[in-house]
């Protein structure tokens, strides 16, 4: 549960997210969908109930513990939180070099930038600093943030928001290829049926603070309820 | 029930300002001893404040030192005064003029600074960012920040002092002839440590009150892209009225101090 002073945005929540699956969850402007991937990953704290990750119900960790957790979760952000005092490369190089525990100290970090860069299709931005890149390079450059940490869980804030049709197409293959490369568990919030109807393998209909409805694309689009077919008009 | 007193909105507002800028400062002063030290960062803020604020910091000190002694001047001459202007002139320089007026240009030219780039990196989620990364940015960007502009502040009064103490000699040289070691062997002359010591122990409080309001108003930036020019100019405006309440502190207790 979540709330503002007398506003519920988050009542009774309740969501798995099972290993290699893509979760889709859906919600009107304001329903708090980003609210619940913010508690998710500890930037906002939850009022009561818990949020067990890999096994650790991180409401009652210490910030260290919070941290170790975050190596393994990426967060792709709506507008992608590019440090702009930094270039990409340093951009990418900004967490690894945080987390000697899980990679060692790294003398050249070359190699892993690279990779990452070249798994969004971007390796010769490598110089470029955030201000120089158009709003889908951005997008792919942050997830490349993501995928440097190798992540066993990505969750996406409206990932294609912002974005034309044609950008939004090449985010959502992305997507995909990531997930298929690097096995990710992925929850993707989204209003974008195309992205939910290409990813989702299993979706949730946030609605009132709770989850209204859960099932496949198929499953919820061929829904007889008013509430739930507004989504896919 | 009547209300007998209601506190204005303001008031509320500035006293839950006070509460909320001594968290802030309380939970520096928690992580500053935390590992891990970010050395490298800090280095390089020190680099940016120090090198960036350096030419503005050396005008107005030269600046100051002329339009001081201009003014000054006549009077002296009217009590046949004339020899004191150096002493007179480093005295003030270095107790009182260089450092308030360093550290109120400090707090325009970094002070805001601070704020607006705190603030945007608050609404554009780059803190967030940081922090889901596993970094902690409060260490990371506001400890590293009030820890450079604590240790710079000091340094830069120190060269608008030189600085101003120059411009003066120029004047003094042009209108009164007089010999650069002549007018050098008379400001330290009359110069004690207890002029110095007090007044650089509070370019240092001085420093630290421009970070900290400058972080704190970033950090904490609300409403967008408009918060971040809020953030900037309130940064402003708080950091110059806390460096009068410091310098008036300062001021008693230096006086209290030396009284004993």
């Amino acid at each position: 549960m979540k709330s503002y002073g007398d506003n519920n945005v988050l009542n009774g929540f309740n969501m798995e997210l099972y290993e290699g699956e893509n979760l889709v969850i859906m919600g009107k402007s304001g329903s708090g969908k980003s609210v619940m991937i913010k508690c998710l990953i500890g930037l906002e704290e939850v009022d009561s109930g818990s949020i067990e990750i890999m096994g650790k119900d991180i409401v009652k960790l210490e910030r260290d513990e919070m941290d170790e957790i975050r190596t393994e979760i990426g967060f792709l952000f709506q507008g992608s939180a590019l440090y702009d005092s930094m270039s990409v490369r340093e951009n990418l190089e900004f967490p690894l070099r945080r987390h000697p525990k899980k990679f060692g100290i790294i003398e050249d970090t070359t190699p892993l930038v690279t990779e990452a860069l070249q798994s969004v299709g971007l390796e010769d931005a490598i110089n470029l600093m955030p201000s120089e890149l158009s709003g889908g390079m951005k997008r792919r450059i942050a997830l490349a943030r993501t995928l440097i940490l190798q992540p066993k869980i990505i969750l996406y804030d409206e990932p294609t928001t912002g974005l034309d049709p044609i950008t939004s197409k090449e985010i959502i293959m992305l997507m995909q290829s990531v997930q298929k490369k690097y096995k990710t568990s992925s929850l993707i919030i989204t209003h974008d049926v195309d992205c939910a109807r290409v990813i989702a393998n299993r979706m949730i209909l946030l609605i009132d603070g709770i989850n209204y409805i859960e099932g496949t694309f198929q499953e919820l689009s061929s829904s007889k309820d008013a509430k739930v077919q507004a989504f896919f008009k | 029930m009547n209300t007998i007193l209601k506190i204005p909105e303001p008031v509320q507002t500035f006293f839950a300002e006070i509460g909320e800028l001594s968290y802030f400062s309380g939970r520096f002063f928690k992580e500053v001893f935390k590992k891990p030290y970010e050395f490298r960062e800090f280095l390089r803020q020190c680099y940016n404040m120090g090198n960036q604020s350096l030419l503005l910091v050396a005008v107005t000190g030269f600046i100051i030192g002329l339009v001081f002694t201009l003014q000054s001047r006549p009077t002296l001459q009217q009590f046949g005064a004339v020899s004191w202007m150096p002493s007179m002139v480093s005295i003030s320089i270095i107790r009182e003029i260089g450092p308030i007026i360093t550290a109120l240009i400090c707090a325009g030219r970094i002070g805001s600074g601070i704020g607006a780039e705190l603030g945007s990196m608050r609404v554009t989620e780059q803190i967030d960012a940081m922090e889901v990364s596993g970094t902690n940015p409060f260490k990371y960007l506001v400890v590293t920040r009030i820890l450079a502009t604590t240790l710079m502040l000091p340094i830069l009064v120190f060269f608008a002092d030189a600085i101003a103490i120059y411009g003066s000699f120029l004047v003094e040289n042009t209108k009164g002839n007089v010999s650069f070691l002549l007018y050098y062997n008379l400001v330290f002359k009359h110069l004690e440590f207890s002029d110095l010591i007090p007044s650089t122990i509070k370019t240092f409080f001085f420093g630290f009150a421009i970070g900290l309001v400058g972080c704190f108003k970033g950090y904490n930036c609300k409403k967008g892209t408009a918060g971040v020019g809020i953030a900037a100019n309130s940064a402003v405006v708080y950091t110059s009225m806390l460096l009068f309440i410091i310098d008036f502190i300062a001021v008693l207790v230096t006086d209290i101090f030396y009284s004993l």
